[in-house]
């Protein structure tokens, strides 16, 4: 069948959005050497900074997961004064540029920022420590989880809730057999981009934690001291594992739709 | 039993005004309403979904205006059936149970018997997003009854059925509560199911109940211009009384004058029922009070009826079956004499 004049120039635009989007990935993985990816992977700093990268991450999707369903959920669910100004906030850490988050968050967790100064009294905190990235991952991350949740939340019939509490439901057994067991495949997909999200932040992370390095700050800093050929392996290592566990999540995902 | 006394609700800019309403034991009660009447927001109230504002709503003797949905023991059904996706059909029947922390052997008792009730034993283990509109919604009515519950609220239960399987969920409707007895409160804007299915009906309009009864006073003698309108009196008019005589009221509508049964005084609204209304191609003898010769404005085909718009000086809505509408050899422009009892004109 002959193909019209828009479907033609719609593929070929397709095709070329698509060769930007994974050539740089692919070029970036094969031009590396095995020798310098196993080079990379028993640099003992690199190891480092990528199990903190990864650990940070995962605790600033729990965070994400415990504090910002709730909020999904009322968000979704209920009617209130502020609600579209709330919603309209969870845009801002998507939009506003990360060296300004980072700015943001120094102001707030300083050690003469509100939260900052109290909390430094009783020991903990935030420049220069895991709690200062965690803080700063959890900032530009949450609200896509938090946006992917409520969007599944929406996604469910409201009068499932309703009907199980007129079978004798409590609210909390309401929700967890029925509302959150159905939006358990968007909340899924909502963690892992927060996960994603959070892993690869670096604008906001390097003001407020420059140091213990997390993976795309070490990369930065190889980079800026000697270099692409020393910068490359530790990206492309950090690539092939990140794109790993993020197969994995979806592999886990669609398994347990299953 | 269950009873409400002056519930009051506001709902954003709608509000449901001082309900009273009782409904006895083992009855099947129908609301009747157009959409956005207030029926749903009614019935949630009843269920305890909503806090009511004032009033209150008494079960079985007992105050359940402050108890949560889940306290009250009520059986809810809703239009679009609203099965549990995730759950196959006995995890759905069963949930009610669980959450009543029901013994395992006890449940399974209970859902075989509401199943074969509801003749649903074959799909205990099939999914709900494989089974027909007829097999959800009875599955919807098993989950509901299986808890034994004291009021059973239906919203709109057969509106999303097509028409052969609303008519047989209809008959299956009645048949379990003759079996089952249980107090209902079924909503619905479908006035066959009104007709069909209660022992009485409330109409509901504006968030405001206006009439009770049972379905024959209810849909032959309305009280409400709204009402009456909604429970299709399409010949509805002012006019004013002019006389009295051997049991009949003259009423002048425009200088039409109308015959009705009772003794009437001042101005009134006199409704008529479309259907209530004879046809004739020529002048016959008829012991109807009401004879006029008219013209046929216009007439809209309904399939097996044909709805005619006919002046006689005011114009007068009637409706016939489509064989009469042939045989007759109706047309627009055409003259024809009408006539209806004077107790088929009934004053609001």
């Amino acid at each position: 069948m002959k193909r019209d004049v828009l479907t033609i120039s719609f593929i070929f635009s397709s095709a070329i959005i698509l060769f930007m989007l994974i050539f740089p990935i692919l070029n970036l993985i094969f031009s590396t050497s095995v020798t310098d990816l196993i080079s990379a992977a028993t640099d003992k700093e690199v190891i480092l900074s990528i199990y903190l990268s990864l650990l940070t991450s995962t605790i600033a999707t729990i965070i994400a997961f415990l504090l910002g369903t709730p909020l999904a959920y009322l968000l979704a669910r209920k009617d209130f004064y502020g609600k579209n100004f709330i919603d309209s906030i969870l845009d801002l850490p998507i939009l506003i540029p990360h060296t300004v988050a980072g700015i943001a968050l120094l102001a707030l967790f300083g050690p003469r920022g509100i939260i900052g100064r109290p909390l430094s009294e009783l020991g903990i905190y935030f420049i220069d420590t895991i709690y200062g990235i965690i803080v700063a991952m959890l900032f530009v991350s949450a609200p896509l989880y938090i946006k992917a949740a409520k969007e599944a939340f929406e996604s469910i019939n409201p009068n499932l809730f309703k009907v199980a509490r007129s079978l004798g439901a409590s609210p909390v057994r309401a929700f967890f057999t029925i509302d959150f067991s159905l939006a358990i495949r968007g909340i899924f997909t909502g963690a892992t981009l927060c996960w994603a999200r959070a892993l690869s932040e670096f604008g906001a992370v390097i003001i407020l934690a420059y140091y213990p390095y997390t993976a795309p700050v070490i990369i930065f800093k190889r980079f800026t001291t000697w270099g692409l050929s020393a910068s490359k392996p530790i990206s492309a290592l950090l690539l092939i594992i990140t794109l790993g566990i993020f197969l994995f999540l979806r592999f886990l995902r669609r398994e347990s739709v299953d | 039993m269950i009873e409400i006394i002056n519930l009051r609700k506001r709902f954003g800019n709608f509000q449901l005004k001082d309900i009273n309403l009782s409904v006895n034991e083992g009855e099947y009660f129908i609301l009747l309403g157009p959409s956005g009447a207030g029926k749903t927001v009614f019935i949630e109230c009843i269920a305890g979904l909503h806090k009511i504002d004032s009033g209150k709503i008494i079960i079985d003797g007992t105050d359940v205006t402050n108890l949560p949905p889940e306290k009250r023991n009520i059986g809810l059904v809703f239009q679009e059936y609203a099965l549990f996706p995730h759950m196959s059909v006995r995890e759905n029947i069963e949930y009610g149970l669980k959450a009543k922390k029901i013994p395992k052997e006890r449940r399974d008792q209970l859902v075989r018997e509401t199943a074969k009730i509801l003749r649903i034993e074959n799909i205990l283990d099939r999914s709900p997003k494989n089974l027909s509109g007829g097999e959800k919604q009875r599955v919807a009515l098993a989950r509901a009854l299986v808890i034994e519950p004291k009021v059973l609220l239906l919203d709109e239960p057969l509106s999303a059925l097509d028409a052969p399987m609303r008519r047989e969920l209809r008959e299956e409707l009645r048949r379990i509560h003759k079996e089952i007895c249980v107090t209902t409160i079924h909503v619905t804007h479908d006035q066959i199911e009104a007709y069909s299915l209660s022992d009485r009906v409330g109409v509901i309009f504006n968030g405001k109940l206006f009439e009770v009864g049972p379905p024959e006073d209810v849909f032959r003698r309305p009280k409400n211009e709204d009402v009456a309108k909604f429970l299709g009196f399409e010949n509805i008019f002012k006019g004013s009384v002019k006389e009295y005589r051997n049991g009949l009221s003259e009423i002048d509508i425009n200088g039409v004058i109308i015959e009705v049964a009772g003794h009437y005084k001042g101005e009134v609204t006199v409704a008529v029922r479309p259907e209530d209304i004879t046809i004739y191609s020529s002048r016959i003898e008829s012991s109807a009070r009401n004879k006029f010769l008219g013209k046929i404005i216009d007439y809209i085909d309904l399939g097996a009826l044909v709805k005619l718009k006919i002046d006689i000086g005011i114009p007068i809505s009637a409706l016939i079956t489509k064989k009469s509408f042939l045989d007759l050899n109706l047309q627009r422009e055409r003259q024809v004499h009408i006539a209806f009892k004077a107790s088929s004109v009934h004053i609001i």
